[in-house]
């Protein structure tokens, strides 16, 4: 027996949206379409739509951050919904508070989308799993699960420079066990067709069965493994994985893994570099790479906004829809 | 017993795999003690007669691992509780690991345990003791007075000592007492942080890992130790191929070291943490289907001797949570039996093996005279429908912990009677 994905309506479009693991190349490339249609919204004098107007999301972020956040609040606000700022990691869970406590007492307050990032993987199925019908939850990062928006303007950002992913051959670098933005890519890569997906790392960084559980190529060997490419993403290395059992020096991770102009020489000409920031200049890439011709850092920044518009305009639209098809059924029944 | 009524249990299929027994025959109690099988004896006359027509009657399920939470976690559950979840479910003795508050590693704690389950009489409850003073892995504990208190065999719980010379002079001291350690391999560096099998799922869902090895290592740390020191050595809840494959080749050196599974090992895989079900936060982690059916081959050719419950009953809040922050364990007594059947159905055992397992094998682990069916011994017995079909449900599950991935999926195999030293303590 199959189990139901817990993010699609019973219609199968988006109600929930916790990962890129399990939904279609078409809702995938669906949502790709529409934020395509956001970006100019970011362009108008008055960058407003009225979509969701009416609507509250809270930004429930258990785990600090700035960038994610931002977006994720300027989206919600683009598409004309009110939007509540929620640090809960110095309020209530500090008291003692459960995350379903948090979770009942927010919906009280009539929220209509939570926007949640935590530590730990599940999270935003739990929640999803726990919360109210007519509530929506979009996943902004659990522990080293997911991160599906930030891995949705990727490929965004990928479809506009290379529109035809089944010619692509696409290099992943860094921490890969640690990522959720890694599982994120992968996932969405192989699902829109991507046919050469590569992890670089060392040992230490690459998950235990990594190219069966998510159909890529792991490397050890950064020249051998953006050899041709089209596109190289880099991830951001966390400081504390250094001077660890996993890597032994910032030195010797740059020396071998970072990003450099010689080393990205063997990629394909056209190649274009990316990362989900921030950057650590000298440890993941060189300056030279960061600010270089092939850089589309700033435009995954740009892309960001437009695709969380597209996710919450999908959720809370679809979840108009189910409301009112399913008070249609009670009218009917 | 003398208050244990005399009974006749009349045209029952009686399994009795200590005797070798397997044939519908009558057996009579009185005192507390089987009086005879087949033929009352001469004037033998039974206060009740229970009708077992189309039921198996064998000895009482003897379970090494359930835990009933009391003294200290009675928010989660009770000996009475637990008691009569195991009554429910022909278990008629439980080994509690020593993780209570306080824990079990001082004679008084072991008593108060035995004389509370003695209180509601309901299952027999045999406290395992610690190995080191607040499980803590450092100061062996007074292992003698522990035994003189009723501990059959001590052990660690799901806290394995770290030191390896500790764990080296806690093998060699209850040797000293003819002592049998229990012990869950487990390396606690290895598996630090871990909470899932360290493979293809937790690699897609991103869950901290517990690596195959963190069972390997240990495994063989211990097995030198038990070799080294000549200590008798339990396994409990084995969860590898390697783990299994290492204990069947020491045990043909002649190493005293003897292995259990518990019985959600031989169903579930790391496959049903898909979608973070939290039931299945278990440790050990469950593991890959080869590991799976490794498990059940290693049941099947007596190189694990005993199925266990590894009973984990949970208060609701303890598992509702993302799945890395949820307390492992399962409430597992109810399904003891009903898992077991269906490794009969599935033909890794047949009836009297799977019976063997549940009762004179862990009584052999903790050397008791329990889980056999012979003129003279404890009157502990099942009876139970093989046929009966149920789904569990929050409204009939008898334990305090709800927790379990089985709640709501139709099971075949359900008890009838229990009696526990002749006297009826679930009838349903």
């Amino acid at each position: 027996m199959t189990t139901p994905n817990p993010q699609l309506d019973a219609q199968g479009r988006l109600k929930h949206f916790l990962t890129i693991d399990g939904l279609s190349r078409e809702l995938l490339t669906e949502i790709l379409d529409q934020s395509e249609g956001f970006l100019g919204v970011s362009r108008q004098a008055v960058k407003k739509v009225p979509l969701c107007r009416g609507k509250v999301v809270a930004n429930l972020f258990f785990e600090t951050s700035t960038r994610t956040r931002t977006t994720f609040e300027l989206a919600a606000k683009r598409l004309s919904a009110d939007v509540l700022n929620l640090n809960i990691s110095t309020s209530a869970t500090a008291k003692g508070e459960t995350l379903l406590d948090t979770l009942r007492n927010l919906e009280a307050m009539h929220v209509d989308m939570f926007v949640v990032r935590h530590a730990s993987s599940g999270t935003a199925h739990f929640m999803a799993a726990h919360a109210a019908p007519h509530v929506s939850i979009v996943n902004a990062g659990d522990g080293r699960h997911a991160h599906p928006t930030q891995a949705m303007l990727d490929m965004l950002t990928i479809r506009r420079h290379k529109p035809d992913f089944s010619r692509l051959r696409v290099a992943i670098v860094g921490d890969i066990l640690h990522s959720r933005v890694a599982r994120s890519q992968m996932i969405a890569l192989r699902t829109l067709g991507v046919p050469d997906v590569r992890v670089i790392a060392p040992r230490t960084l690459l998950p235990t069965r990594v190219e069966e559980a998510f159909g890529v190529t792991a490397y050890h060997d950064l020249s051998e493994g953006v050899r041709d490419a089209d596109v190289v993403i880099m991830l951001r290395i966390q400081r504390e994985r250094m001077n660890s059992a996993l890597l032994p020096s910032e030195h010797e991770y740059f020396q071998l893994f970072g990003l450099t102009e010689e080393r990205l020489s063997t990629a394909r000409p056209d190649a274009i570099v990316m990362h989900p920031g921030p950057i650590n200049r000298g440890v993941e890439m060189d300056s030279q790479v960061a600010d270089g011709r092939r850089s589309v850092i700033l435009e995954q920044v740009t892309n960001g906004i437009a695709v969380r518009m597209a996710v919450m305009s999908m959720c809370l639209g679809n979840q108009h829809l189910g409301n009112s098809q399913s008070q249609e059924e009670a009218t009917h029944a | 017993m003398l208050n244990a009524p005399r009974l006749s249990i009349r045209h029952g299929r009686l399994i009795d795999p200590a005797g070798g027994h397997d044939a519908v025959a009558d057996i009579h109690l009185a005192e507390g003690r089987v009086l005879a099988i087949g033929a009352a004896p001469s004037g033998f006359q039974p206060d009740r007669t229970l009708d077992a027509r189309g039921q198996v009657v064998c000895p009482g399920f003897v379970d090494l691992c359930a835990r009933v939470r009391e003294p200290g976690l009675e928010q989660k559950a009770t000996i009475a509780s637990e008691g009569r979840a195991a009554a429910a479910s022909g278990v008629t003795t439980l080994c509690c690991p020593p993780d209570t508050r306080p824990v079990i590693d001082n004679p008084a704690v072991a008593r108060l345990i035995h004389q509370i389950s003695k209180r509601h009489g309901l299952t027999r409850v045999l406290p395992i003791g610690a190995m080191t003073v607040g499980l803590e892995g450092k100061s062996i504990t007074e292992m003698a007075a522990l035994k003189l208190a009723g501990c059959p065999a001590l052990g660690q719980a799901d806290r394995p000592i770290r030191d390896t010379q500790v764990q080296r002079r806690a093998l060699e001291y209850a040797a000293t007492f003819g002592l049998t350690l229990f012990l869950l391999p487990l390396d606690p560096e290895l598996s630090a942080g871990g909470c899932a099998h360290e493979g293809v799922v937790s690699t897609r869902l991103g869950l901290p890992g517990i690596p195959e090895a963190a069972e390997t290592v240990a495994v063989a740390r211990d097995l030198a130790l038990a070799e080294q020191t000549g200590a008798r050595i339990h396994f409990r809840g084995l969860s590898t191929a390697r783990g299994v494959e290492m204990l069947a080749e020491a045990r043909a050196r002649g190493v005293r070291a003897s292995g259990d599974v518990a019985l959600h090992q031989l169903f579930l895989t790391e496959h049903d943490l898909e979608h973070f079900d939290a039931n299945c936060h278990l440790v050990p982690p469950l593991r890959t289907p080869a590991d799976r059916d490794a498990l059940r081959a290693a049941l099947a050719d007596g190189v694990l001797t005993a199925v266990c419950s590894d009973h984990q009953p949970h208060d609701p809040d303890a598992k509702l949570g993302p799945f890395p922050e949820t307390a492992p364990g399962l409430s597992g007594l109810e399904t003891v039996l009903p898992l077991a059947l269906r490794l009969v159905e599935e033909g890794v055992l047949d009836l009297m093996g799977m019976i063997e397992r549940l009762t004179v094998g862990p009584a052999a682990i903790l050397e008791r005279d329990l889980g056999r069916l012979a003129p003279g011994t404890a009157a502990d017995l099942c009876v139970f429908d093989p046929e009966a079909l149920w789904t569990p449900s929050p409204a009939t599950w008898i334990s305090q912990g709800h927790n379990t991935p089985f709640m709501g999926h139709e099971l075949r195999g359900r008890v009838s009677w229990t009696l526990l030293g002749g006297r009826i303590v679930f009838e349903r």
